[in-house]
């Protein structure tokens, strides 16, 4: 591919307000004029000719684009796996950017790089590099260094030679080298223990010098300007807009603080239209009411499309299978949408007019998004079935709310995806089913209703006919992971 | 010895095709394909797309200067189309521009008008239609027509394979730079530098000694890039030789899935009988290969289904009957396994519907009628077998008696998981079934610091040939790995190569190379005993050093080399080798066409949710004939690799197409391939060593193609437990056995389930 040379209409050098994008790539600062739609992966390949940054689906399903964004979160510096070929360089703003050539050291393998090799885990090597840094993130994060933690770190990388049994060697013995690690902090003990360049230990200090003076010029701090686009996490959008999306004026939301908080007010649950799905898997709030939350979210996506793919970004996919849209309309999640000067509330349930049709006018973001938290007798189940179980879009999705009281259902909230032109909240099965007691004639009578609240149609992921058995049979899976006792027909 | 690219691997400082530092003045090119699968071309209008910013030239077919074909074993395939479009994707122009962006801008600003004609994706129809790519060929031994009046019983039925996307991860592509006097050098992601060279002297009237064609290594190829590559190079070139500039091409994802062809989906038919005892009397097979809209190398990939078509069995009476019909799809192509795999499902299936209806195991058929050496194939070549030895030594040594056991416990005990298990031996014939395309050169430099450099016809695309080429020379000199280098390929050092393919890369070139090494070390050796006052018969050398009847010398490897120079002794050979004792009549459909036979068994053991109709994979456990592995490391990763594609193959991999025509799985959001979730829990694997000799280099037999047809084994458990959920499950024998089929065998209404009507398939509202 060629340098990109863009036709940028409003781009002029002598206006004031342009702002150079900087942000640290490996060992060096950066700073650049181009316009901050411009992709990570574009950048580092074509601009700066790193070519072990490798593209291969531009569109985050390979992970052969793999590369690191640290960022200083208060005193901490945190890394985290992202796929270059959906991530603006609007987006890295102060952040340090880290391909294979920055973990490389001089003249020898890193342990994560001769591991690879010991255990025969490249062969035809494309892939590698993208092994290699989503690794890397593994030893730079402060998870625990288990060996399904290390399997996670690499979920969202296909390789197609190996068949992946070398390369889970490979990830078991890093994982070992980590053990001796105990409560030291993860970067100091990458760069002390030789298992990433010592350049490592410096990086916070001067993304702190370079935020310092970012904040000092404000410029991306300023409040929202008319006539753009929003841009999260760019998973969607910068598959959807490819070829147009680096000509856009962007608002880059991930540079807005206000929009990254998450937080708890009496049973509310809260968070910023910037949260990520990972952030939203760290937060104690998730973890303290949903113990599965993160078990749910393993199914979707891939890690380094969860660490940039933001919540309120697959609400407004509208896709009728959004994942997280399910979840959430079963929660009856509110939405606060702003437009940068008034804010109204609208229900999660409300947002869908009709395929990929929304309530929200263009120049509306998702500010915030609430929910109640649920009480002891509220349970959460949520159901996905794809052809490959990770890193694939359902076939049929579902999610049910539901509280109980002894057998008896009070409140039932039912969700489905896949099954109609936008994310359905199976308003009237809902209905029947408060009530009423949990038992087989009910789920069937359920099952009944809920066919015809459905409309799927045959696609790629499924003829019609499996995915009305296949909500069904979902149906039956969330009662009995609800109710083990039930013994289903 | 480990893979010796795994350094510049891992540090990601592996140059392919796209890392190529490019040249001042490049420009760059992408393909405007068809957007109809069948038609005439009424009208091509280019000139809005001719005013788009930064575009040089869009080139169509009417300026290509030599042939505007580029079939390999038929000559039926434009390189753009002229008149009539064959398949969606079709080449139609190609758009030279400043920027790749510019390119593919102007690209959208094309204007075709097609006048629609009839589309055909399903073979069978192309076959009624008598739209056949080449006459079909049976292969047949003894006599079914009266064997079948010795059969006790009898079954019929019917057995489909989808396609395969190759998925290499690095897509296609090329770079063209001009050279002097009109000589172009082509940089190609391809598995056959020659066949690039070939295709492009073809299209540009020039002759090969001006293409030279350089290749350091693939990001995987598959079979994907052993005909295919040369679409690109071939643009590309064409671009170089009208506007005397670099150009250059690679392929986005979308574009590589829509514009190149898969492997072949096959629907065929399928008639087994056998006696009380379990023996396979007879087998009848009608393969119908969807060919695509061009010959590519169907006829080869259609050879090879009927040389495999009984796999590791010994069947007395056979007919084998295959038609290769065109269809319009982009033409599918070679991809590991090469038609092998297509007819070893069919005899599976066979023996799983006999299994089924006779209410015994599968195995117990299987184990039956394995090959024992000295067995005839239906193609007359006699078999030195490891079948039995394989399947008995799987069976002991992973306890086959004792986990069908534990899987009969597991099934009394859970209501909504089930467990299958599957054995699926393989045998699959080493050599080129075309007899002439074995044969390769080496050429080996000895420099005179005792460096040795090495090229040969071989690509390296993830299979690790390069190493063993490395192993080859420093066995044979007994030097240390690291005074060699193995050079990228090129058509200028190595001409007249076959692909990179048919497993027998590292076989035909280690052989060659084995002959380089070996004149040398010959002429070195006479240099030695010059010095040493002996016969070259008394010299050896080891580690490096020169031995005199065994005993050490003072004479070192590079002080020898020296020596040699001085004494103007060629330290150079290029070596030609062409497996003996291979021949085959295709007019008789007999012969011996193959070196050897690889052989092995996997057992395979899966847990269905029955409830959600999902699946895992518990284990596979191999014992595979490797010969005497030379590399053990390397090996080991094509066996894990081949086993996890072919599972990849029989499960979730589904390709889709409308009847249009259009490709619906086009992108990695719709076509999953494994990820490492999705592979066997666990994976063993036994390395048969066997003593008998073998025509394998240092016979170390070759590995690349047979593993993948332990996949298969996969299809047979996930059956094998829908069967211990519900008894009478009616399941086609059609695979990608996707979690729909799973889940719609298990509890939909009793019918038989048609696949997945392709006619409903009309309406993708999903977006990613």
């Amino acid at each position: 591919m060629a340098p990109i040379i863009v036709i940028y209409p409003n781009f002029k050098l002598t206006e004031p307000q342009i702002t150079l994008i900087q942000f640290i790539l490996n060992e060096k600062e950066i700073s650049t004029p181009l316009p901050s739609g411009v992709l990570l992966l574009d950048f580092i390949r074509y601009h700066r000719h790193l070519t072990g940054t490798k593209i291969g689906c531009r569109e985050g399903d390979c992970g052969a684009c793999t590369v690191l964004v640290g960022e200083c979160k208060g005193y901490q510096l945190h890394y985290r796996a992202v796929t270059s070929c959906l991530t603006a360089i609007g987006s890295v703003q102060d952040k340090h950017i880290v391909t294979v050539e920055g973990t490389n050291l001089p003249g020898v393998l890193n342990p994560i790089q001769q591991s690879m090799c010991d255990e025969s885990a490249t062969q035809c090597g494309f892939c590698t590099p993208g092994f290699v840094v989503s690794l890397a993130g593994f030893c730079l994060s402060d998870k625990v260094p288990s060996q399904q933690n290390a399997i996670a770190s690499i979920d969202g990388n296909i390789c197609r030679c190996t068949g992946y049994k070398s390369i889970e060697r490979a990830a078991n013995n890093i994982t070992d080298l980590l053990q001796q690690r105990k409560d030291a902090d993860p970067i100091e003990f990458a760069t002390t223990n030789g298992i990433l360049p010592a350049y490592f230990a410096g990086i916070k200090a001067r993304l702190q010098v370079m935020a310092a003076h970012r904040t000092s010029n404000g410029k991306l701090e300023a409040g929202v300007v008319a006539s753009h686009k929003f841009l999260g996490g760019g998973t969607d959008l910068y598959v959807q807009q490819h070829d147009t999306m680096h000509l856009e004026t962007i608002d880059h939301l991930f540079n807005k603080p206000a929009l990254n908080t998450i937080g708890q007010v009496e049973n509310a649950c809260y968070f910023g239209g910037a949260t990520t799905v990972t952030d939203l898997m760290e937060s104690a709030v998730m973890q303290q009411y949903f113990p599965d939350f993160r078990s749910v979210a393993k199914l979707i996506s891939s890690t380094p499309i969860r660490n940039i793919a933001t919540i309120a970004g697959n609400f407004i996919n509208a896709s009728p299978i959004g994942d997280f849209t399910i979840f959430f309309l079963a929660l009856d999640a509110q939405l606060i949408l702003s437009d940068g000067t008034t804010t109204r509330q609208l229900p999660l349930r409300k947002l869908y007019k009709g395929y990929k049709s929304l309530d929200k006018r263009p120049e509306e973001f998702i500010e915030k998004i609430y929910f109640q938290l649920p009480a002891a007798n509220t349970r959460l189940s949520f159901e996905k079935v794809s052809k490959r179980t990770h890193l694939d879009i359902a076939s049929v999705n579902t999610a049910i709310c539901i509280s109980t009281s002894g057998h008896i259902i009070e409140r039932v909230a039912l969700s489905a995806g896949g099954v109609g032109p936008v994310p359905a909240f199976l308003a009237r099965t809902s209905a029947w089913l408060q009530g009423k007691p949990i038992n087989n004639s009910v789920i069937e009578k359920a099952i009944e209703i809920a066919q015809t609240e459905i409309s799927p149609i045959s696609d790629a992921r499924g003829s019609e006919a499996y995915k009305r058995l296949l909500l069904s049979q979902l149906f039956k899976a969330h009662f009995m992971k609800l109710s083990p006792g039930l013994a289903l027909a | 010895m480990k893979n010796i690219d795994s350094y510049t691997h891992a540090r990601g400082e592996s140059m392919y095709l796209d890392d190529i530092p490019v040249l001042n003045g490049t420009l760059f090119g992408v393909a405007f394909g068809s957007p109809l699968a069948h038609g005439a071309i009424r009208n091509l209008d280019i000139s809005t797309a001719l005013q788009s910013q930064g575009v040089i030239k869009i080139i169509v077919a009417t300026e290509i200067p030599g042939e505007n074909e580029i079939g390999g074993i038929i000559a039926d395939e434009p390189l753009l189309a002229g008149h009539h479009v064959h398949f969606i994707g079709m080449p139609v122009a190609f758009v030279v521009a400043e920027t790749e962006e510019a390119a593919r801008v102007a690209v959208k600003k094309i204007a075709i008008d097609i006048e629609p004609l009839p589309v055909i994706t399903d073979p069978r129809e192309a076959r009624k239609k008598g739209e056949l790519i080449v006459p079909p060929r049976t292969f047949a031994i003894g006599d079914t027509t009266a064997a079948w009046s010795q059969c006790d019983y009898i079954f019929e039925g019917m057995a489909d394979t989808n396609g395969q996307e190759h998925l290499y991860i690095e897509t296609q592509g090329a770079y063209t730079i001009p050279q002097e006097n009109g000589a172009i050098k082509v940089y190609s992601s391809t598995q056959g530098p020659t066949a690039v060279q070939r295709c492009v002297s073809r299209v540009l009237g020039l002759p090969m000694h001006q293409i030279e064609v350089d290749v350091t290594r693939l990001g995987g190829g598959f079979g994907g890039k052993e005909d295919q590559a040369n679409t690109w190079a071939a643009l590309c070139a064409l671009a170089t030789y009208l506007l005397k500039k670099p150009v250059k091409y690679s392929l986005n994802r979308m574009e590589d899935m829509l514009m190149t062809g898969k492997r072949h989906p096959y629907s065929s038919d399928f008639k087994i009988g056998l006696d009380k005892k379990l023996k396979i009397v007879a087998y009848e097979a009608v393969f119908h290969q969807n060919a695509g809209a061009a010959a590519d190398l169907s006829p080869a990939v259609m050879e090879r289904t009927l040389f495999h078509s009984t796999n590791s069995y010994y069947i007395p009476n056979v007919k084998s009957t295959a038609y290769s019909c065109r269809t319009h799809l982009p033409p599918n192509t070679a991809f590991r396994g090469f038609g092998g795999p297509q007819g070893m499902f069919v005899i599976e299936a066979a023996i799983a519907k006999a299994a089924a209806e006779l209410g015994v195991d599968a195995s117990d058929i299987q184990r039956k009628n394995l090959l024992q050496t000295g067995d005839e194939f239906p193609y007359g070549q006699k078999v030195v077998s490891e079948a039995g030895e394989c399947w008995d030594k799987a069976s002991s040594l992973y306890s086959a008696d004792k986990l069908k056991e534990e899987i009969i416990a597991f099934n009394a005990a859970n209501k909504w998981k089930k467990k299958g298990m599957s054995f699926m031996p393989v045998c699959f014939g080493i050599s080129f079934t075309k007899t002439l395309m074995n044969q390769a050169r080496s050429l080996v430099h000895v420099y005179s610091d005792g460096s040795v450099n090495i090229s040969t016809g071989a690509v390296e695309m993830g299979q690790g040939v390069n190493t063993k080429m490395l192993q080859v020379a420093a066995l044979t000199f007994s030097i240390d790995p690291a005074r060699i280098k193995v050079n990228s390929t090129n058509t200028f050092r190595i001409a007249n190569t076959s692909p990179s393919a048919a497993s027998a890369t590292a076989d035909l070139n280690g052989k060659a190379t084995l002959m380089a090494c070996s004149a040398i070390l010959n002429r070195l050796k006479q240099v030695a005993a010059d010095d040493q006052q002996t016969s070259p018969d008394a010299i050896t050398l080891k580690n490096e050093m020169v031995y005199k009847n065994g005993e050490l010398t003072e004479l070192s490897w590079k002080q020898l080399v020296m020596n040699a120079f001085i004494k103007r002794v060629s330290l150079s050979e290029h070596a030609h080798y062409a497996t003996p004792a291979i021949h085959f009549d295709a007019t008789k459909e007999k012969g011996h066409p193959f070196a050897y036979h690889v052989f092995g068994t996997a057992i395979t053991v899966v847990t269905v949710d029955c409830l959600r109709g999902i699946y895992e994979t518990d284990m596979v456990k191999i014992v595979h004939d490797f010969g005497s592995s030379m590399n053990p490391a390397i090996d080991k990763g094509q066996i894990e690799g081949g086993l996890v594609q072919g599972i990849g193959w029989m499960t979730m991999e589904e390709i889709i197409y409308d009847t249009a025509g259009k490709l619906r799985s086009n992108a990695l959001s719709t076509y999953k391939v494994p990820d490492i979730y999705s592979v066997p829990r666990e994976v063993a694997i036994h390395f048969l060593e066997t003593q008998t000799d073998n025509l394998a280099i240092f016979r170390s037999k070759a590995v690349g193609e047979p593993p993948l047809m332990y996949g298969i084994g996969a299809y047979f458990a996930i059956h094998n437990a829908i069967k211990a959920f519900r008894p009478d499950a009616i399941i086609p024998f059609s695979a990608p056995l996707t979690p729909e089929k799973v889940l719609m065998s298990l509890h939909a209404a009793l019918e038989p389930i048609n696949e997945i009507d392709e006619q409903t398939v009309n309406h993708l509202a999903i977006s990613i």
